[in-house]
């Protein structure tokens, strides 16, 4: 298995798709001899040329909605917006069309659409360029939102998502674009929807997903110091999502912190420790801890950003208190 | 040319119309009706030239769009009073009418918003090279949304086969045009974006069926086109609002007294092309037309509440 980054990976899963189907193309700021500002697109335009690796003008809306309109026709296109905060451009087109033409239309529309766009604080990049809006996409249906948290999986995610036949969104953080992993050679697809146990554990369940998998793992390796044996799950997708993996694994540990970069309130580990409180009620050992970005606009000063954003320690704080049985946020 | 193939489609929206007005004042309609009545000759006039296979995209007025396209009017009006035979089974109503299978792509509820989704229709038949043409219907207030010159300047740098067709009727609900916009129009902008135009008298049936027979050669030669139709909207926003408020009696009736149908009812008669009795024999035939679409809606089944989780997506749960 060779070692590469994740933006390679995704560059690989973009390359592969564009040899395998001709249907597909992308649509972006700065794709093509630039390679995309974070190199996922690098080399595309040398292979397939201005028409199918399609610089568009800022426009996102547009472009977005010209996605939409080529998939009506039988494309598979990928729409690269340069930061999920500029997602805002375009929530019409992503969420009232994109989402609802085919529930509109009775089943006639079929949107194989793909919008990849990166998250996450990096760098001081501020309150327009750090956000992790995945609960605004995950809050309305008719979109699938996945959000890989390792090289293998941001090939496998990516492939799947160009072959599915309805719109998904695949969320990229910013500081994973640089990280190895090893990768299958081959063809290599993951499905939506399938959680992935990532270390196997008996005390508590950590559950994260995107680099919070990672901030998870690590938050796992400082607990086994101390005697705490944390499994970890990366939920991989949130739409759909694999209740069955994270309800076996609670199931089996009796505590659970769920852990996301995105605002904490009305948010994704909401959702998860509500799932998890529901069905689990009386055999949980403690309340399910949330760990999240505090209810602010990313900050720009790093001291700032770093208060915002969720560490290591403040896994780890959750998880002892988890394993105390005290309520955390 | 002979004129009366488009005025059986016109009249065909206008008796549609009436019809869907009264349906809404028994409670058979749910929702709201923005109606058509009264700009039939843009819909007619673009879609006359028109193959089966070229696209429309529409607007939250979009009943008579679809009717001139060659939707069904009873499959379109069991759509309107939310029935399971409708075309989007119940899902979509009046604001989001779909016939994939007659090239609607479908009306759309939010302003303009169906503009940069007829970019992409476009674009996938200019690269298939099929020579397709994709029309894109909007309304005045299109005009003051970002998307719309988005999407002028998406045509223009990549040649896409698009036909833009602003129906200036005068209206955002109550505030008129001159009161929301401080330029020289849809045209005007079109052009400083590269595109053709064309200002029409959207009430003249006769100018609007000459102008879109350009315009559609000129898309079909690769060309983006813009159309500005003047008319003015008959009735209120939808068809419960009354208008008095803000339109006066005068200017409505002025309005109306510029009736596409009775303009081309006098133009058929002076042409020899139909007599008198002959155009009262084709609105009977239409009214029993209406009639049976009235019938089939009435008669067919609401769907059954289970149906509300189908359709939201085309892969099953988990398979990607």
């Amino acid at each position: 298995m060779p070692e590469i980054t994740y933006a390679a990976a995704l560059n690989r899963a973009l390359a592969e798709a564009m040899r395998e189907d001709p249907k597909v193309l992308i649509l972006g700021e700065d794709i093509g001899s630039l390679g995309g500002i974070f190199t996922v697109t690098d080399g595309l335009l040398a292979e397939f040329g201005p028409e199918r690796i399609r610089e568009t003008p800022l426009s996102e809306a547009s472009f977005m909605g010209c996605g939409i309109g080529l998939a009506l026709c039988g494309w598979r296109p990928v729409v690269e917006i340069m930061f999920s905060d500029f997602l805002t451009m375009c929530m019409d087109q992503l969420c009232n069309q994109a989402a609802k033409l085919r529930y509109m239309s009775g089943g006639q529309a079929t949107i194989p659409l793909t919008v990849r766009a990166p998250i996450g604080a990096r760098n001081s990049a501020a309150a327009q360029h750090s956000q992790s809006p995945q609960a605004w996409f995950a809050h309305t249906p008719g979109l699938r939102v996945v959000l890989p948290a390792t090289p293998a999986d941001a090939l496998g995610l990516l492939a799947t998502a160009i072959e599915c036949d309805d719109p998904v969104v695949v969320l990229e953080h910013k500081l994973l674009y640089g990280e190895k992993g090893l990768v299958p050679a081959g063809r290599h697809r993951v499905p939506l929807g399938k959680a992935e146990v990532k270390r196997p554990g008996t005390d508590l369940t950590l559950i994260g997903l995107s680099r919070m998998t990672q901030i998870a793992l690590q938050a796992a390796e400082e607990l086994a110091n101390q005697d705490v044996d944390a499994e970890v799950v990366d939920l991989r997708s949130l739409v759909p999502l694999d209740r069955e993996t994270v309800l076996a694994s609670v199931a089996r540990t009796r505590r659970a912190v769920v852990v996301d970069e995105g605002v904490i309130d009305f948010g994704v580990t909401a959702e998860i420790a509500a799932l998890i409180s529901t069905e689990l009620f009386g055999e949980l050992l403690a309340p399910v801890s949330r760990v999240g970005a505090l209810a602010t606009p990313v900050p720009f000063s790093p001291p700032l950003e770093k208060a915002v954003i969720p560490q290591v320690e403040d896994v780890t704080a959750a998880a002892w208190k988890c394993m105390q049985g005290k309520p955390t946020r | 040319m002979k004129y009366l193939p488009a005025y059986r489609k016109m009249l065909l929206i206008r008796r549609f119309e009436e019809r869907v007005a009264e349906l809404h004042r028994a409670g058979l309609v749910p929702g709201f009706a923005h109606l058509y009545w009264g700009q039939e000759a843009i819909a007619v006039g673009v879609c006359h030239w028109l193959r089966d296979d070229d696209h429309i995209l529409s607007t939250h007025r979009g009943h008579g769009h679809c009717l001139a396209k060659g939707a069904d009017p009873a499959r379109t009006l069991a759509e309107i009073m939310g029935r399971a035979t409708g075309y989007c089974r119940g899902k979509g109503g009046s604001m989001h009418v779909a016939a994939f299978e007659r090239g609607i792509l479908g009306a759309n509820g939010i302003v303009a918003a169906s503009i940069p989704i007829a970019t992409g229709v476009a674009l996938a038949s200019g690269l298939a090279d099929d020579g397709r043409v994709t029309v894109v219907f909007f309304g005045d207030a299109a005009v003051e949304e970002g998307p719309f010159h988005e999407s002028l300047n998406l045509a223009s740098l990549w040649h896409l086969p698009l036909l833009f067709v602003c129906e200036n009727n005068q209206y955002a609900i109550s505030v008129p045009v001159q009161k929301r916009q401080g330029g020289r129009g849809a045209a005007a902008i079109a052009q400083a974006h590269g595109l053709e135009t064309r200002r029409v008298d959207g009430n003249d049936a006769v100018a609007m069926l000459e102008a879109s027979q350009w315009a559609v050669q000129r898309v079909r030669e690769g060309k983006p086109v813009l159309l500005e139709c003047a008319t003015i909207r008959w009735g209120g926003h939808h068809s419960a609002q009354p208008t008095r408020r803000y339109r006066s009696r005068e200017e409505l009736q002025a309005a109306q007294a510029a009736c596409p149908l009775a303009r081309l009812e006098k133009r058929l008669i002076a042409q020899g092309e139909a007599t008198p009795e002959e155009l009262l024999e084709i609105n009977a035939a239409i009214i029993a037309q209406v009639d049976e679409a009235e019938r089939f809606a009435r008669q067919s089944p609401f769907p059954e509440p289970g149906a509300a989780t189908e359709d939201v997506y085309a892969t099953q749960e988990g398979s990607g």
